[in-house]
């Protein structure tokens, strides 16, 4: 049972990876505005795209595609906040304003 | 079951799951209200493809569909970038005309 255990390990975690990346499409079709969809997209999608190369990490059995896709897990969790960031701030700044549910907007109260 | 049919399925239910995830944020990209919001669908567009290239990459062992979806993330970074400081130059320029226009 033991013998191809980094397989079970791999297969579930890609499984893993796919749903938080359905569930990330979901919330950025059912979310309200903007700025809630940006959660949804950069924090789900980065984890299920993380969870994906991870499992590709561990089923390859070979150290140099494993590394390669250990930089890629790296690469995303680095660039997702990155590129979420940019696009919040110019929308914010060309005009784009949160919804009314929304709570605190730390922008407009600095402005004042 | 053993493993080999095990990792069939789990990479099967997973190209299922990330094809409906594809489908779901194409229909961001088409009833987006803003431009920001198809540029965010956009985004995790190219997250879902690099998925969708790693699933096929476990279920043909052919490791080099890595390599491209590690270029898919990458381009999907600079794709982000490029349209977010378009959208921030789109805005300036639509209120310096608004400006002129008073």
């Amino acid at each position: 049972m033991l013998e191809g255990i980094e397989l079970y390990l791999g297969g579930t975690l890609l499984v893993i990876g796919a749903a938080f990346t359905l569930l990330a499409a979901i919330g950025v079709v059912r979310l309200p505005d903007l700025y809630t969809r940006m959660h949804a997209a950069s924090k789900a999608g980065a984890v299920g795209g993380g969870l994906i190369l991870l499992a590709v990490a561990v089923l390859s059995q070979d150290a140099a595609v494993s590394m390669r896709a250990i930089i890629g897990v790296m690469f995303v969790l680095l660039t997702t906040p990155v590129s979420a960031h940019l696009l919040a701030r110019a929308s914010y700044l060309t005009g784009y304003r949160p919804c009314n549910e929304t709570v605190i907007d730390d922008i407009a109260q600095s402005n004042e | 079951m053993t493993a080999t049919l095990f990792i069939e399925w789990t990479t099967l239910i997973s190209l299922v799951l990330l094809a409906v995830a594809l489908l779901v944020s194409l229909v961001r990209i088409v009833i987006g209200p803003s431009l920001s919001d198809r540029v965010l669908a956009l985004d995790l567009l190219a997250v879902v493809a690099m998925g969708f290239v790693g699933a096929i990459a476990v279920r043909t062992g052919l490791w080099l569909y890595l390599d491209i979806a590690i270029a898919l993330a990458l381009l999907g970074f600079l794709a982000t970038v490029a349209l977010a400081r378009y959208i921030l130059l789109r805005g300036a320029r639509q209120n310096s005309v608004q400006e002129e226009g008073r």
